[in-house]
């Protein structure tokens, strides 16, 4: 047999980390061993020692199968690998793998179980677990929810692990050394004379070991990359045009394709190409389920001809004007609607009963993620197989895709995942995909790459979720007394999986995400979700839940507290009970100078929202300018658990906060005859340059768990936002885009 | 209709309406320079005409009235132009898909302003969108690009 067959049949633990879950929480039936998908494509002196290390005679490739849509996901997965597996950045090569349930997506599930973060109690890390156990079942490969480096912070630094400490049994075999005199460096084995032999000349060896899968993970205090300041392994080549993106992508004998699709998300009546047919360029036109596209040789070519159809579109299957959805969202604060009330202490009905009852009514409008890069996705398909090119998040659902539209077999499926000009959870759809494999197999076995118009995309966006939150409360001898906020919304989780086929019983967390959870002890203290009917098709946008709730639920508290008579942060600070989210707010109040004097026409507000694990204070200062509100400065404070790197971390989170504040200013998705109003960046532009504020940010490493920075700061941005304005102007801003209601410099 | 990129002339066949954007990537595979919008909202496209920032994609291929330099004809990973090294330093770029439309005109910035204020600077790349919000970093890397090019 050879050496590779045998290698095959053996199953590798996706780390150590596995059995850590398992032991703790006690559901071994779900333990078993995950096969390596990289042991199936390997040749003669190829050795794969964990799924996330591939070494060969040539090289060493890091697999890092969280997507990366900018924030630097391939780079500190990278980094985490190569910790453990004493390589140098710029020794490796990074490559996402291929869709595998190898790659499930283990701290994902933590966020669907039904406890707050600040639980440590043993049902809540049982249910956690019985969750992760569930995910693990699926083979859920997704990139989302702040999940990649609270995922991976363990998993791959014990593959790196894993795959060093065979690598250097390797050498002992090879050299007849002992073990324990072998030390490694710079991707090689340092012997005890001081020779060295590189780990690409130990693979053909090393895959003929078991791996060694007994390590023990090195003391942070040792470690050489993880906490440090490194040089980002993409900012060359995002740097010098050199960077290739999924739009970029070309293969031999590629045309290009452009498509329309029902602006109103439903069927296609009819169609006119007669002119179409006739441009330069235009190799064919195609019918698709429910739109047109071209075939031409160009782009631009495309993009023009699918533009000249004259096509007539079926109404859409959600109410056609925006007026309707609001009346929808307000429609739905009724028990029948209700979806949870996780949140429910003291006795607010009690509280309330006879107080001077404060009450206010927010909304949040939908919002289209726009990613600079358009979507696209290049797909070949022929009788045996189908190769798809594309930038997503959810690889093994495009796999699946594909096989059901193509009759092949999913392991007939090759996804290849591409670098992503941006996502914001843009590309936890699929459509495109689906499209561009439904233009491919009219013309089989030539590769078709699918682009959409910027027009396209903002059309076929499914946004953020439109939402509406009434807020009841009370104060008592300058205190928060009662706290009673009901959130409506249609359900984020149903409308993105329902485009998947998958069912999702039960209660919506994303309704009550950002409120329900935050460590509050107000005595009377009630969060109630009220699910609305399905209206557009919304997905998740950065924070999803929380973008929307975090504003909802922070402006009402200050609303309260201003009604106290008491100061924002001190009353913050008192409520909370969660220690390390008050470190949070006593860290933005010192970075921010919170009390010192700012002089006339200036406002400072405050906010805190823990999402995704992740307590987060952020305090914004604004000055009142001839009557329109500029934003000077922010400052952020949050707990990680664990900063990887210190200068992305400050770069995306002062990304977030443009993101959130950019948004809570300027924009909102709205509808007229079923159809999106906004088309391109001049009715959808977001944050520029010349609005962006100072941001100053900081990154707490007081808690045990390692958490994702991704989204967590957008949630509180525009809370802070419009405390600052209140406090600069005495106006209440209660409705995104603030820009509705008050000029911005 | 012949078009010199980069110092090298190109003889290329397409109508006279096909904006030079869609020729640098389609006809001439040049990838630096992105499609982000189509209607010179993003600056993504952003490339040099004679040394003149431009957006490529509301520029008609018959009406380029002089030498295009894209991004890769501003410098290379090798030797690269001040402005991207400026770049590199920061770290600016997140998903960088903006950020060769951002360094093109920056770099026309600096070859017309060398020592441009913050109002200048906020005045000259308003105009190009950065979706991931590196704002802060574009701000300081224009600044530290002017230092580096007073300095040669």
């Amino acid at each position: 047999m050879s050496r590779i067959g045998k290698i095959a049949r053996r199953s590798f633990l996706v780390g150590s980390a596995a059995v850590v879950g398992g032991v703790a929480f006690g559901y071994y039936a779900y333990k078993r061993p995950v096969a390596n998908p990289l042991l199936a494509g390997l040749a003669e002196g190829e050795a794969a020692l964990t799924p996330y290390v591939k070494i060969d005679s040539t090289g060493i490739t890091l697999i890092t199968p969280r997507a990366d849509s900018g924030q630097g996901a391939y780079h500190v997965q990278a980094a985490l690998i190569a910790e453990e597996l004493d390589v140098e950045l710029d020794q490796v090569h990074v490559d996402p793998g291929m869709p595998d349930p190898a790659y499930y997506n283990t701290a994902l599930s933590a966020e669907a179980a039904p406890f707050r973060s600040t639980d440590d109690g043993l049902v809540a890390d049982t249910t956690r677990g019985i969750m992760d156990a569930m995910m693990k079942f699926m083979g859920l490969q997704i990139t989302g929810g702040s999940t990649t480096v609270p995922d991976s912070f363990e998993k791959l630094r014990l593959a790196g692990a894993v795959a060093r400490e065979t690598l250097k049994a390797a050498a002992a075999q090879e050299t007849g050394a002992n073990v324990a005199d072998l030390t490694t460096a710079k991707g090689a084995v340092i012997l005890p004379g001081g020779g060295t032999l590189a780990y690409t000349e130990l693979a053909a060896t090393a895959a003929t070991l078991d791996p060694v899968n007994n390590v023990t993970l090195r003391d942070p205090s040792t470690w050489r990359l993880v906490g440090k300041e490194m040089e980002r392994i993409d900012i060359l080549a995002k740097s010098t045009g050199t960077q290739r993106y999924g739009i970029d992508f070309e293969v031999e004998g590629m045309v290009h394709a452009s498509v329309r699709t029902s602006p109103r998300r439903g069927a296609m009546n009819s169609y006119d190409a007669t002119t179409a047919r006739d441009m330069r360029g235009v190799i064919d036109v195609v019918e698709l389920s429910d739109g047109v596209a071209v075939i031409a040789d160009n782009t631009w070519r495309a993009m023009q001809a699918v533009n000249s159809i004259d096509i007539d579109w079926a109404p859409a299957a959600y109410p056609a004007e925006q007026a309707e959805h609001w009346q929808a969202l307000s429609d739905s604060f009724n028990a029948d609607q209700q979806d949870s009330r996780f949140r429910d202490d003291g006795d607010v009905d009690a509280a309330l009963e006879g107080a001077e009852v404060i009450e206010a009514e927010y909304r949040a409008p939908y919002l289209a993620h726009a990613p600079l890069e358009p979507i696209s996705a290049l797909v070949q398909v022929s009788d045996d197989r189908a190769d798809v090119w594309t930038g997503t998040q959810i690889p093994r659902f495009v796999q699946s895709n594909v096989a059901k539209l193509t009759g092949l077999d999913t392991d007939q499926v090759f996804v290849h995942v591409l670098v992503m000009g941006g996502s914001f959870g843009h590309r936890l759809e699929d459509r495109v995909v689906r499209e561009a494999t439904q233009i491919a197999m009219q013309i089989k076995g030539t590769p078709v790459k699918l682009t959409y118009s910027r027009e396209e995309d903002t059309l076929q966006n499914d946004t953020r979720q439109i939402a509406m939150a009434r807020g009841r409360g009370a104060v008592k001898d300058g205190r928060v007394e009662a706290y009673d906020l009901g959130i409506a919304m249609p359900s984020v989780i149903a409308s993105q999986m329902g485009r998947q086929g998958m069912p999702t019983p039960g209660p919506d967390l994303q309704i009550v995400a950002g409120a329900w959870e935050q460590p509050m002890q107000i005595p009377n203290y009630r969060v109630t979700g009220y699910r609305a009917p399905e209206l557009a098709p919304i997905s998740s946008w950065r924070a999803v839940g929380a973008s929307t709730n975090g504003f909802f639920h922070d402006v009402f508290l200050d609303e309260l507290i201003h009604a106290a008579g008491a100061d924002p942060m001190e009353e913050r600070l008192r409520l909370c009970w969660h220690d390390a989210s008050r470190k949070t707010l006593e860290a933005a109040a010192e970075m921010s100078g919170w009390g010192t004097d700012l002089g006339p026409n200036k406002g400072r507000g405050v906010a805190f929202c823990m999402s995704f694990g992740v307590p987060t204070a952020e305090v914004v200062e604004v000055s009142n300018v001839d009557g329109a509100i500029k934003i000077e400065k922010v400052w952020v404070a949050a707990e990680v658990g664990r900063v990887i790197d210190p200068i992305n971390f400050e770069n995306m989170v002062q990304g977030g906060i443009n993101w959130a504040l950019g948004h809570a200013m300027n924009s909102e998705i709205t509808y007229s005859d079923g159809m999106a109003d906004q088309r391109n960046y001049y009715d959808f532009e977001g944050m520029r340059l010349a609005q962006s504020p100072e941001i100053f940010v900081r990154g707490l490493e007081n808690g045990d768990t390692v958490r994702g920075m991704g989204e967590p700061m957008v949630p509180p941005a525009a809370a802070a936002l419009s405390n600052a304005i209140f406090a600069a102007t005495g106006q209440r801003v209660r409705e995104m885009p603030m820009a509705k209601h008050i000029d911005f410099v | 209709m012949k078009l010199t990129v980069n110092g090298t002339e190109h003889d290329v066949d397409v109508e006279d309406d096909m904006p030079l954007l869609w020729v640098l990537r389609d006809e001439l595979n040049i990838k630096g320079v992105k499609y982000g919008c189509g209607v010179a909202q993003c600056g993504a496209c952003t490339v040099h005409i004679d040394g003149e920032a431009v957006r490529s994609c509301q520029t008609a291929a018959a009406d380029v009235w002089g030498e295009v330099t894209t991004i890769e004809g501003l410098g290379t990973p090798d030797a690269m132009h001040a402005v991207q090294s400026a770049w590199v330093e920061h770290q600016v770029a997140q998903c960088g898909y903006c950020q060769s439309g951002q360094i093109m005109q920056a770099a026309a910035l600096l070859a017309t302003n060398p020592a441009p204020t913050d109002a200048d600077i906020d005045d000259a790349m308003n105009g190009n969108l950065c979706r991931c919000g590196t704002y802060p970093r574009i701000r300081a890397a224009v600044k530290t690009a002017a230092t580096k090019l007073q300095e040669v």
